[in-house]
């Protein structure tokens, strides 16, 4: 008997890497062929990928990248055990960015009272944004798909009405770029020194702590149990007395507040200030990495990484004369390979599950051993 | 594989039983001649030719069609679009379609009107529907899953009657189902499947319903008799005056609970006959917390809990073995341990403080496995892999592991073969003893008049009837949960109707 779960699980393990795997495979097919059909030799561009991809510098580039990757995909992935999508990330993380900038910037506390502060605002503006959606769909039963949306819009019509010189922000030196005032330097994060290779981003550590945090909460706590007992059956849920609507909401503005620490590496990092080129988008990165990472807190940081070399290796092939456009194939082939394959998977582990489960007992009966009497 | 050496031949034109407990394997075989899965070895042949089903269409192009127990219609279409959803190119979706169904329900006695809405129907009318869609598709050889677990004494009657003409017509049946008495009196033959094999096929005209459980469990048929009353007269749960009401998207408002009040003591088992749809779902979701009812007063052990929420009710000791077990009860792709979590999440040896204990949890489900015999490799597969005799054996291990005060349970043994069930009667009879208090719902008429220790009858809403379960007869019952009775009923002895 204990063969037979040992064996399960050993199964349910190789199914869950196969996924991935099987999608990444797929998506170096699809881009060999994309890459051979513009002419070039795909051979040399994966090379070429390899080799710059695993020089230090660009080592540093891509921790410092999954970072913040790291940080969307985790907040993605609260809303996906809860069966929630939650869209808005993208908008939660650069309106929080936004206030955890102005405020920072207007702080002249040291720095040990300012971050603390600083991390604190975003968490708060990012929750506060995803609470208008969870409220929303408890209350008037909104989709979250449609709420996080036009949510995400009218954050960047709010970020672009008060990053004006004027209201929350200045205009820089250059004349060029407007931004909120910069951090003094006090408020910087501290970074870890790798020589030529450059910074590596102290976030890490913070990222590093969500991801523990984020296994600990859903695995090995009561509200971590609940919330994913929703996730799986919303009427299983309420029937065993957990409040459908409370976790939603509570679920909703936790992802809300991790999303406010996606923006804080590269704010208090790297760029300081939040201008209008603060990075966007990320929270859409997000979604794909969670779904890479099958909304684990390890595959997430996996998926993490992959995106972080992805987008390095090809800005550098760029330079060696391959389209750009690359990335966007590789990426776009790699989710779609990933949702498709993942569900192939899931059924295809659930139904050999089943006939096992069926041998094992057929096999137990056929045995001449003496049976468990009916009660 | 959970069968193995299966040999069945069905004759055309017979009603054809399948008998067995559950985790027999009688579903998988059943999935396997409908296409749903493929044999590893054997052979099928329908009709004297080989055939080899990759998926339920062609076992539909062979003329086999299944009714599954749980109906796959859709509330919000008619009847008539019901029945062509899927087979539009049979004969379009307007007249010719309407036409045909009205030639087959007048040709098999089905009596199906095509245009009311599925959501009008009761039970037994989509049962109809679902046989009607099977034989609209072709089907010679009609599969039914258990057909009469959801269906009243005279609805069963009914059903046997359709049955009786479609093989007339020379249609096949094979039915399933573990009720023994009604295997009997339908089928021309009965093949028994014990433990994923064929074990026996018998003529039901020299079988006695005892040989057949013999046949299926090797021990005997076991009865639900409730040995002397330990009712006490300490009351448990009393509600009264409980008051539901819901509209509709029509803006109409539709009474579902109305004035209802009753009292359960220790050690007393309350049993509610109903069709049904007469409000008894609602009733238990009232009482566990998840409906919250417009007016009236739910006490338990003397605390108003008439709107506290569910967990606290747990708590409070709770018990609840829902009528679905797959919606309400269980996380299908979360392993057993985990399933024996759900519910009970605050209370030990699920938890300490805010923590899952997950090694508590787990040497508990071990514990449970055992003492309940839910047949299973390891505490780490998931609940859907198991059959449904053993989730539910689950289920009643871990509702009963908490030392409730009052047990809700709503169908407890349906779709559960005769030794789980004589399993389950027994523990719930014995936690009975301890002072307990159960609400029983079921459709299995023996079942509440062996079990209960006083009878309700329910009907729109309403408790209409009460009944002593010591001398009211399934059939005094049955004609008192299609509202024909009220009031006290008493059994009569000549064939006079026993109600007022």
């Amino acid at each position: 008997m204990k063969k037979l779960t040992q064996r399960i699980d050993r199964e349910r393990l190789l199914l869950g890497i196969a996924a991935p795997l099987l999608a990444i495979v797929a998506a170096l097919v699809v881009t060999t062929l994309v890459i051979l059909a513009t002419g070039k030799n795909p051979g040399d561009a994966f090379s070429d990928m390899v080799t710059y991809g695993t020089a230090s510098d660009s080592q540093v580039y891509i921790l410092n990248k999954a970072t913040t990757y790291y940080l969307a995909g985790v907040a993605v992935a609260i809303g996906f055990r809860m069966n929630l999508f939650n869209i808005g990330v993208d908008g939660q993380y650069r309106i929080a960015a936004f206030f955890a900038a102005v405020l920072g910037g207007a702080l002249t506390t040291p720095g040990w009272i300012s971050i603390p502060l600083i991390i604190l605002c975003a968490m708060g503006t990012g929750a506060l944004w995803a609470a208008i959606a969870g409220v929303l769909k408890v209350t008037r039963g909104v989709s979250e798909v449609i709420s996080t949306i036009m949510l995400n819009s009218i954050a960047t019509a709010i970020i672009a009405y008060l990053l004006q010189p004027g209201k929350l922000a200045e205009l820089q030196s250059g004349g060029t770029v407007v931004s909120t005032e910069p951090l003094p330097k006090d408020s910087y994060f501290f970074s870890f020194d790798t020589g030529p290779a450059g910074e590596l981003w102290g976030f890490i550590v913070i990222a590093v702590l969500v991801g523990i945090a984020y296994w600990f909460v859903l695995g090995r706590t009561r509200f971590g149990f609940d919330l994913r007992t929703v996730g799986q059956s919303e009427s299983a849920a309420s029937a065993s007395g957990v409040s459908v609507k409370k976790m939603v909401a509570t679920s909703m503005i936790i992802s809300g507040a991790v999303a406010g620490l996606i923006g804080m590496p590269t704010l208090l990092n790297d760029s300081h200030q939040f201008s209008n080129d603060f990075p966007s988008g990320i929270g859409f990165t997000g979604i794909a990495i969670a779904l890479l990472g099958r909304n684990h807190p390890v595959g997430i940081a996996l998926g993490a990484l992959l995106w972080g070399f992805l987008e390095r290796t090809t800005n550098h092939l760029e330079f060696q004369g391959y389209d750009k456009e690359i990335l966007g194939v590789i990426q776009g082939v790699i989710v779609l390979c990933v949702v498709i394959a993942y569900e192939v998977v899931r059924r295809y582990g659930l139904k050999r599950q089943q006939q096992r489960v069926g041998a094992e007992l057929a096999a137990q009966a056929a045995a001449p051993t003496k049976k468990q009497e009916v009660a | 594989m959970a069968n193995r050496d299966i040999d069945i031949t069905v004759a055309a034109g017979t009603v054809h039983a399948l008998c067995g407990e559950n985790g027999a394997g009688k579903s998988t075989l059943m999935k396997i001649l409908y296409g749903m899965q493929q044999p590893d070895e054997g052979t099928i042949t329908v009709s004297g030719e080989r055939v080899v089903f990759n998926n339920p269409a062609d076992a539909i192009a062979r003329g086999i069609g299944m009714v599954h127990q749980h109906f796959m219609l859709a509330d919000n279409l008619t009847v008539l679009e019901n029945v062509v959803l899927g087979a539009e190119k049979l004969h379009g979706i307007g007249a010719a379609a309407r036409a045909r169904i009205k030639e087959i329900s007048d040709a098999y006695g089905l009596n199906v009107r095509p245009d009311v809405l599925l959501e009008q129907l009761g039970v037994a009318d989509r049962q109809r529907v679902e046989i009607l869609k099977v034989l609209y598709r072709g089907a010679k050889t009609l599969i039914l899953d258990e057909p009469t677990a959801v269906l009243v004494p005279q609805e069963v009657d009914a059903l046997f009657d359709n049955l009786r003409e479609l093989k007339a017509e020379g249609l096949t049946v094979i039915f399933i189902s573990h009720k023994l008495g009604e295997v009997l009196s339908v089928a021309d033959e009965i093949t028994v499947i014990r433990r994923g094999t064929t074990v026996g096929t018998v003529d039901p005209r020299n079988t006695t319903s005892k040989q057949l459980a013999e046949l299926m469990v090797g021990s005997e048929l076991p009865t639900p008799e409730t040995e002397e009353s330990t009712v006490t007269d300490v009351p448990m749960l009393k509600v009264s005056g409980l008051h539901l009401s819901q509209t509709d998207l029509d803006g109409v408002e539709r009474i579902i609970l109305d004035e209802i009040g009753f009292t359960i003591h220790k050690g007393e088992v309350l049993g509610i006959a109903g069709v049904e749809g007469n409000g008894q779902s609602e009733l238990v979701e009232a009482i566990v917390g998840i409906r919250d009812p417009d007016a009236g007063s739910i006490t338990l052990d003397g605390a108003d809990i008439s709107h506290a929420p569910t967990r606290r009710r747990r708590e409070a000791g709770v018990g609840y073995i829902p009528e679905d077990r797959h919606r309400h009860g269980l996380l299908l792709e979360a392993p057993l341990w985990e399933n024996r979590i759900l519910g009970h999440v605050t209370e030990k040896p699920n938890s300490r403080g805010r923590l899952l204990d997950i090694g508590g949890a787990r040497a508990d489900t071990e514990r449970i496995i055992q003492a309940y015999d839910v047949r299973t490799p390891g505490i780490e597969v998931t609940a859907a892999s198991l059959s449904g005799g053993n989730q539910q054996k689950l289920i009643v291990g871990r509702e009963m592991s908490h030392a409730p005060k009052l047990l809700i349970a709503a169908h407890p043994t349906r779709g559960v073969d005769v030794g789980a069930q004589a399993a389950i009667w027994d523990h719930i009879r014995e936690a009975r003893r301890e002072g307990l208090a159960v609400l029983l719902i079921s459709a299995d008429l023996d079942e509440l008049i062996g079990l209960s220790d006083t009878l309700r009858v329910m009907y729109r809403g309403r408790l209409v009837a009460d009944a002593d379960p010591a001398t009211i007869t399934p059939e005094e019952l049955g004609s008192a949960m299609t509202g024909a009775a009220s009031g006290h009923l008493e059994h009569a002895e000549n064939d006079e109707d026993g109600a007022r």
